[in-house]
């Protein structure tokens, strides 16, 4: 008999089969007859006026067919599209350029090749503007506006909390510290790049667009608010997201590219494809972070938070086209108070227009929790260190109390459920802490640099309640379509959509648990369209949290029918029956029973009268609330006095995302959200110089880490189920990448603490941390 | 634009193209010959998404000439099921959880090939150095590296058989 294999069950992936042949179906394996390719000219300049593009030696290549540039576009009334922010974004400029990298026109050729060729003929000649990068400088009277149609630089002011009682609480603190944190700009740099075909059918006005989108049913209904005016209505587009070679929020925005192949392929009527350089993903695809925080904690002599303050800059670059949920343009960033009881807080936060490209929360994160959780573990050792307490001790006296959950936050979350000290104690168990501080006492005896970091973070994850979230007015909630086969196998279908994240195993695990049914026998879909109920996508960490709880509820409902057709079968009583694992049996006679299979068949073949035939059912689950993963990490670093180089000793990530679907495949996120977690702490940052000159636009400039870099990774879990969602369970995409980056830098500024190191921003590369231990008197000598 | 007429055995199977002198050897096999196992993911030979064994020696295929690889031997991701069954590599990584959204997948199992036939039995640190020049985003390379130990283990206990 075929196992069931339902949750808990660390079940071999499903997927694997074809990615391990080569035969995935990415976008860049596509192929259609007469299919055209587009090619992008892109702007040298940060800021400029387009005086003229020269397109004569362009057409005049072999291949090329036809430049397209901004006022080609304006004739259709598709030059400009709207954000997910509800900013505006232009799809190819009219006569100015933003950022360097940005989109000036489309070349479309009848290959790779000759389409580059055409890129490379056209010439433009532009005229240089004056160029913002620093949005501290943005802000000042008189900067250079970076956008035409805006009164100035600022963005919006967004702020939260009791702003009074916060700053009476600071005024009378025993205790006050103060940093400020710049966490800068990083790429998600998925291995695949971003791309499209798009294929325009004249003879019934439909458009089938596949494209690497983690949200493909938001993109229909922007690409029919577009194009409405052009009789592209919603029933004629389908947008099919085809296997992802990784996403991380990279693939949540509108890219200009995906728009100018869909004006193409309607212009001439031939498929077009668009397949993004890696050159091209690094400098104008979205970012993640480039948050300018100011934070502010308050308390007592003996260690008890009080209060906290955060002021931050949001660097949006030319557009707000960040994916938050509509009501929040600072995402989640108030879930700053972290794992810890305050009696207040005020959060503020400005964001500012730059001449850099648009983004703002794709890097594996949900919403700018990342940016609160790094500020507020650093913050928590830093007052720490102020008052001489020990970073575990603090942690441990300010921790919300597991009795407390259900939880009110001072900025008005409601935490679900918790138990941060037995997270904390159980990682200091793992990693040996106590003995580790009496060797790092030791060793700082011998002039050696040693530095245990926690960080202790709370998420904040499952977007979301629809009384709260929406992207665009689309309501964030979760959908799932089961249709059981009559011979007891099923077809299920979602509004998500898997990057890597394993869905089409994880899924099945949740119907198999409730209905029965093997997961070997569900058949899961995601990505298109036209088959999928509507849903909001793959990111923040949302698929578990509210499509998986769809799942379930789908499940569940399914199973309210199946009861009705058991008793029918069973000549019982529906009140008398009880379900087991996989069948309906008399209360007290499990001899008398009918399993799912059996009622499957009896649904279509011997259903009862006055009922409908078949068995098959959607929900479309709206959470009560979010679900609030947590965990605690402790990094181990020693620090070489020559060079400043870090050497990550030990690892520990001890992470409680409530009920765990599938073992193995949550413990392959958290090892890749470590390590994306790792990554910004140690190497990657995308930074400009002052004339808008991106640094960062291939793998030698921009780091990712590799085998060797990259840390060994030591798990250890506590299970704290949430008692809202359906089946328990929490999600865990993306905790490692959210809380692993303060337990780094909290342990290398542990390891310089003696010196009166406070701070220090990421990335922590050698020079400087270096550079940091000299300024403060650390030289190779003593 | 020249072209060019060559002669490329992949996977055990000739074939014969008539190719511009510029055209990469990953876009032979992608566009010209529809083997699109074979990915790109930087263009700048850093990532390794497209790496072939050419002749016997891993190499970064978006960095090659098609021209180049005339009369050369080249095995691609296509040619590592044999018989209809997974290659221990191949084993290795869906038992280890070795492969999240799967596109270095290729590449890495393509260079933990030549690896292994270098060196039967790696150390962890001689495997996190053999894979270095494949990037994975997905996996923090943990599961890749138990991968590989298992293909080892796998190969080693056939050999001995």
């Amino acid at each position: 008999m075929t196992e069931i294999q339902g949750l808990g069950h660390s079940r071999k992936r499903v997927e694997d089969a074809r990615f391990l042949r080569g035969q995935g179906n990415y976008i860049d394996d596509m192929k259609l007859p007469g299919m055209l390719h587009l090619d992008i000219v892109r702007s040298p300049y940060a800021h400029a006026k387009i005086k003229k593009i020269h397109t004569e030696k362009a057409l005049a290549t072999p291949g090329v067919l036809a430049v397209i540039d901004g006022p080609t576009l304006q004739k259709y009334n598709v030059h400009n599209m709207p954000t997910f922010m509800g900013d505006t974004q232009m799809v190819l400029p009219l006569d100015t350029v933003k950022y360097q990298y940005q989109e000036v026109a489309g070349v479309l050729g009848t290959d790779r090749y000759t389409a580059a060729d055409g890129v490379a003929a056209v010439e433009v000649d532009y005229e240089p503007l004056l160029v913002v990068v620093d949005p501290f400088k943005a802000l000042e009277p008189g900067a250079t506006k970076v956008r035409d149609d805006k009164e100035s630089n600022h963005i919006w002011h967004w702020e939260w909390g009791d702003k009074e009682k916060t700053d009476q609480d600071f005024a009378s603190a025993e205790v006050t510290v103060k940093e400020s944190i710049y966490i800068p700009r990083i790429h998600v740099s998925s291995m695949e790049t971003c791309g499209c075909v798009a294929k325009w059918d004249a003879t019934n006005g439909h458009l089938t667009l596949w494209m690497t989108t983690q949200a493909p049913h938001i993109i229909r209904t922007v690409v029919a608010l577009i194009t409405g005016h052009l009789g592209l209505s919603e029933e004629k587009i389908r947008v099919i997201s085809p296997d992802l070679g990784g996403g991380f929020g990279g693939k949540v925005p509108a890219y200009p590219g995906y728009v100018i192949a869909v004006a193409a392929s309607i212009v001439t009527g031939a498929p077009v494809k668009w397949i993004e350089t890696r050159t091209e993903n690094l400098a104008a695809d979205s970012f993640g972070r480039d948050y300018h925080i100011t934070a502010e904690l308050a308390g007592k002599k003996d260690g008890t938070f009080t209060s906290l303050r955060f002021k931050t800059l949001a660097d949006h670059g030319y557009a707000d086209n960040a994916a938050n949920p509509s009501k929040f343009p600072a995402g989640m960033f108030h879930i700053c108070t972290g794992s810890y009881d305050f009696k207040s807080a005020f959060v503020e936060v400005d964001g500012v227009y730059t001449n850099k490209p648009p983004g703002g929360v794709a890097y594996r994160c949900s919403f700018r929790v990342t940016e609160a959780v790094h500020a507020i573990e650093r913050m928590t050792d830093v007052f720490a260190q102020k008052i001489g307490m020990d970073a575990a001790e603090i942690r441990m006296k300010n921790f919300i109390k597991p009795e407390a959950f259900p939880y009110t936050s001072a900025l008005g979350w409601e935490y679900d459920s918790g138990d941060y000290p037995v997270a904390l104690r159980k990682a200091m168990d793992m990693v040996g802490y106590e003995d580790l501080r009496k060797e790092q006492k030791e060793k700082l005896a011998r002039g050696e640099f040693m530095g245990i970091g926690i960080s202790s973070f709370t998420e904040i994850v499952g977007a979301g309640p629809s009384k709260h979230f929406d992207i665009l007015g689309l309501k964030m909630f979760g959908s799932c379509e089961i249709r059981i086969h009559p011979t007891g196998k099923a077809i299920a279908r979602f509004g998500t959509k898997s990057q890597g994240q394993g869905h089409e195993t994880t899924y099945a695990q949740v119907i198999a648990e409730e209905l029965g049914i093997p997961a070997d026998h569900i058949k899961i879909e995601e990505g298109d369209t036209d088959t999928a109920p509507y849903g909001l996508g793959t990111y923040a960490s949302r698929s578990t949290p509210v499509d998986a709880a769809s799942a379930a509820m789908a499940s569940r409902k399914i199973r309210e029918k199946a009861k009705k057709i058991a008793a029918h079968l069973l000549e019982a009583n529906e009140d008398d029956l009880e379900w087991k694992t996989d069948r309906f049996f008399v209360k007290g006679s499990p001899d008398q029973s009918k399993t799912i299979q059996e009622i499957a068949f009896a649904a279509y073949t011997n259903h009862p009268q006055g009922m409908e035939g078949g068995l098959e059912s959607v929900s479309y689950y709206d959470p009560p609330n979010l679900t609030y993963p947590f965990g605690s990490y402790i990094c181990v670093v020693d620090i070489d006095r020559g060079t400043g180089k870090v050497n990550i000793r030990r690892f520990v990530a001890v992470d409680d995302c409530g009920v765990r679907i599938n073992p193995m495949i949550v413990e392959g996120q958290i090892h890749g959200g470590l390590t994306m977690g790792f990554a910004p702490a140690m190497l990657e940052e995308i930074s400009y110089d002052e004339n808008g000159n991106v640094h960062g636009t291939n793998f030698m400039d921009y780091l990712l880490p590799t085998a060797v870099e990259t840390p060994k990774w030591e798990l250890g879990e506590t299970v704290t189920p949430s008692p809202h969602h359906p089946i328990g369970a929490k999600g865990v995409g993306e905790s490692a990448t959210v809380g692993a980056p303060a337990a780094f830098v909290n342990a290398v500024v542990d390891a310089l603490s003696h010196l009166g190191v406070t701070t220090i921003d990421i990335p922590m590369t050698s020079r400087k941390v270096w550079e940091l231990m000299h300024k403060h008197g650390a030289t190779l000598e003593e | 634009m020249s072209m060019h007429h060559i002669q490329v055995t992949i996977n055990g199977k000739s074939h014969e193209a008539d190719v511009e002198s510029r055209l990469l050897l990953v876009y032979l096999l992608r566009e010209n010959l529809n083997m699109t196992g074979t990915h790109i993911g930087c263009d700048t030979t850093s990532c390794g998404a497209c790496t072939i064994l050419f002749n016997g020696t891993p190499v970064k295929s978006c960095a090659v000439f098609a021209v180049q690889a005339d009369e050369a031997e080249i095995r691609t991701v296509e040619g590592l099921v044999q018989d209809g069954k997974l290659s221990a590599i191949q084993e290795g990584f869906h038992e280890k959880h070795g492969l999240q959204c799967g596109y270095c997948t290729p590449g890495m199992m393509m260079t933990t090939t030549a690896l292994l036939a270098e060196n039967p039995h790696p150390t962890e640190d001689e495997i996190r150095h053999g894979i270095s020049g494949n990037l994975c985003r997905c996996t923090g390379y943990m599961n890749i590296v138990k991968a590989v130990q298992y293909a080892a283990d796998k190969m080693a206990e056939k050999v001995e058989a």
